[in-house]
């Protein structure tokens, strides 16, 4: 053990931030909370640069004709924005964040499996970070963030090789992440800590890894192929080369359907703590959760093929995955349910967790069931490619991922930062949060349905009322994320000192003091419980 | 990292394990984990390679009776070589055996080079016949004869194929074998015992699954319809 040579302000006892200091103990860290916040830092750096093309994108549309940029460029701003959002935020975003923090500090281990490649990770996924920063300044790329051909091939004149290289390299640090995942589950859990003791995050973590592990791969030989396909000039997806456009959107939708169940299970895990913890009741239907969550892992697979209805693939190829499509309601509406009935009769506080949690459960709704409307051949061929699916897209992936992501941060802060933030303020930011999003999305169904496509610079006059509500709520959004950026960061230092469980919450995590020392736990903790025990601690309890 | 744990850990025990026994298991899984990803980044690759030969089955067909088969074999034989020196070093660590598990290591490597020496042949008989897609492709004087009637055109696919598969396969080599020397020069040193030998293990699988691809390749490539 090294000796302190640094002693911190206040008398805290040795913890994983205080522990050392300097650049230098944070670029080379192996404890999975550093890498955590590594990632935290760097995800939001890439969220502020993302939600600020969107930001460009709002103000254009207040007007018809369109208000500030070319067309070209508006082309660029929704390609960059989508794959900012997507590849450098919404994807790593749980998993890398919370997911590098509480594993561990959930299974009761020391460290994730693999530290090293934990830590390498985040290299690789700066590296592609930066390939995707130099696209975006040298020029940007207009194909939109699925990179259909021949937009990626014949006609692009943009960096899509330099951009098709930072997705392909950030790739293989979400592979390294869920490979260190999976193993960490099954190899590292604490004693006593059997599968159905888990928390239901940990199966959110287990069924987001093997999604990860599985379709991630299968991305990056096709961007592979795509890059290779720009540097030689042989037709693979090209059709003016004779390649097949149609095979490149297979197998992009292999991956990126899946992704986004990689986006919104960690949210899903997250929200079943918080409802628990902030309802004092164990979750309804545990098991059933639990295996919902791998459920919708493996029949995510398999429905790529509703991004294609309208592509000329074979009806009876859109007639199987239509009915997959709509297999994968049933576990999504599994969980909404039994998150809705472990509501019933709890004991309910409104936290600013809590109302992010409860957020998420009416957004997500709104946007599986709009998900129904396009997974149906018919409504599909109506709607595909107008602003209902981007409406769609953002209540999952907005409405859903990342109010679950905020209330996931904004419940396990005070374990991370070991100091609480003014809740009334957190409040406040979540309720404008969801005031802003529905009022920028909700307009965009409406649009969407009478007609307007998506990714065109103009629109009709008759659109612009609707187009500056979007505006309008936009703006409000962006207050509602700018506020907790602010007492996030004021709370590090002048929040008041946290304790170890300042919620009553049930799990290992909050055995431990805030914020945790290196080593986790001073010892190996036993579980001897179930999960969510709540009932049963408070009648031993108080 | 801070050392928590109060007893001595044994040699080879990371920090965040309770147990030598444990670390083994979290390596195996991990690498086992690790070739799903592969199977699934090569699949990719195959797929779009099954599609384009159903496509144009004519062309590949001739591209592929242009490949020199023998080369192609010798190098299928090769690397099952290599996979048996490979395991025969694993169980060399296993029982604690140093001066076998270096020589069986720095067999496989040798047989590694010998295979990627070969295929450096085969790689450069296709620019001497400019069947090189996008770099050096002008097999109309030379090598049309061979190939299939009108399959000319999409012949390139073939060949890109032949060069994507190929090359990402002896990437993996390349990679494959700075591992092995990176054990040899761990073995040499008697890092290896029988209770820790995972490293060892970890190499083997990824080089056995590195020749399983091969085993694929070859009739894939070197065998379609047949030789006549």
């Amino acid at each position: 053990m090294s000796t302190a040579t640094l002693e911190p302000r206040v008398h805290a006892p040795r913890n994983y931030l205080n522990a050392d200091y300097g650049i230098r103990s944070w670029l080379f860290t192996l404890d999975h909370k550093r890498i955590a916040l590594l990632y935290l830092v760097s995800i939001t750096f890439f969220f502020v640069i993302g939600g600020s093309f969107a930001v460009l994108m709002r103000i254009h549309l207040t007007e018809p004709q369109g208000a500030l940029v070319q067309p070209e460029t508006y082309n660029k701003l929704f390609t960059l924005h989508g794959i900012v959002m997507i590849f450098f935020f919404l994807i790593p975003s749980i998993p890398a964040v919370l997911g590098n923090f509480l594993v561990p500090l959930m299974i009761g281990a020391r460290d994730l499996a693999f530290p090293r490649l934990n830590l390498l990770s985040w290299y690789i996924f700066i590296v592609g970070g930066l390939f995707t920063l130099y696209s975006a300044i040298g020029g940007g790329v207009d194909t939109g963030w699925t990179f259909y051909t021949p937009y990626s091939s014949t006609y692009s004149n943009t960096q899509v090789t330099a951009v098709a290289v930072g997705v392909f390299i950030t790739g293989f640090s979400s592979i390294l992440t869920g490979l260190n995942f999976i193993v960490t589950i099954h190899k590292m859990r604490a004693p006593g800590l059997t599968w159905f003791r888990m928390p239901l995050f940990l199966w959110a973590m287990y069924a987001t890894s093997i999604i990860m592990t599985l379709g991630t791969p299968v991305l990056a030989i096709t961007i592979f192929l795509l890059a290779l396909e720009h540097l030689f000039h042989v037709g693979i997806f090209s059709p003016a080369l004779g390649g097949d456009p149609l095979l490149f959107q297979h197998l992009f939708w292999f991956y990126s359907h899946p992704a986004v169940y990689i986006m919104i299970l960690p949210a899903m895990g997250v929200v079943s703590e918080i409802i628990a913890c902030f309802a004092r009741k164990r979750i309804f239907g545990y098991k059933v959760v639990g295996f919902s969550s791998v459920a919708i892992a493996v029949l995510g697979f398999l429905v790529w093929g509703h991004h294609m209805f309208v592509t000329g693939q074979s009806v009876y190829a859109g007639l199987i995955f239509s009915l997959l499509s709509f297999l994968v309601a049933i576990p999504s509406a599994i969980k909404v349910f039994n998150w809705t009935s472990t509501l019933y009769k709890g004991s309910i506080s409104y936290d600013a967790p809590m109302l992010y949690a409860l957020g998420f459960i009416g957004l997500f709704t709104m946007g599986g069931l709009t998900g129904l409307f396009l997974a149906s051949l018919a409504t599909d061929v109506h709607l595909n490619g107008t602003y209902f699916i981007v409406a769609h897209f953002h209540y999952i992936m907005v409405g859903g991922a990342v109010m679950g992501y905020l209330g996931g941060i904004h419940f396990w802060w005070p374990k991370i930062s070991g100091r609480k933030y003014p809740n009334a303020w957190a409040a406040l930011a979540a309720a404008i949060v969801f005031v802003g999003f529905n009022l920028t999305f909700f307009p965009q169904f409406i649009l969407g349905y009478l007609g307007m496509p998506r990714r065109y610079a103009f629109y009709p006059a008759e659109f612009q009322v609707l187009n500056v509500m979007s505006s309008a709520g936009a703006t409000i959004l962006g207050v509602g994320y700018l506020i907790p950026l602010i007492y996030l960061i004021w709370s590090m230092r002048y929040g008041p000192v946290a304790e170890p469980n300042p919620w009553g919450a049930t799990g290992l995590e909050w055995k431990t003091p805030s914020p945790p020392p290196t080593e986790n736990f001073a010892e190996i903790p036993v579980v001897e419980e179930e999960a969510y025990a709540y009932s049963a601690e408070e009648t031993a309890g108080a | 990292m801070p050392e928590v744990e109060a007893h001595t850990q044994p040699a080879g025990l990371a920090h965040q394990f309770g147990d030598l026994e444990q670390q083994q298991g979290a390596a195996t899984l991990g690498i086992w984990v690790f070739l799903v990803t592969e199977i699934m980044f090569f699949g990719g690759l195959f797929a779009s390679y099954a599609i384009y030969r159903w496509l144009y089955f004519a062309a590949f067909e001739g591209g592929s009776h242009i490949l020199d088969i023998r080369l192609g074999a010798s190098n299928t034989i090769d690397l099952l070589a290599s996979s048996l020196t490979m395991a025969l070093s694993v169980r060399s660590a296993q029982t604690g055996n140093r001066k076998a598990t270096v020589a069986f290591l720095i067999a496989t490597v040798i047989l590694g080079g010998i295979f990627l020496g070969i295929k450096a042949v085969e790689y450069d008989q296709k620019f001497v016949e400019h069947i090189v897609p996008g770099l050096d492709w002008s097999p109309e004087g030379n090598i049309l004869a061979r190939l299939a009637p009108g399959g000319l055109e999409h012949a390139q696919i073939y060949f890109f194929f032949y060069f994507a598969m190929t090359g990402l396969h002896a990437t993996h080599m390349i990679v494959g074998m700075g591992l092995l020397l990176w054990l040899v020069l761990r073995a040499r040193k008697g890092i290896f015992t029988p209770s820790y030998f995972a490293p060892v293990e970890v190499v083997g699988l990824y080089w056995h699954f590195v020749d399983i691809v091969w085993i694929f390749l070859f009739p894939l490539l070197y065998l379609i319809g047949g030789r006549y």
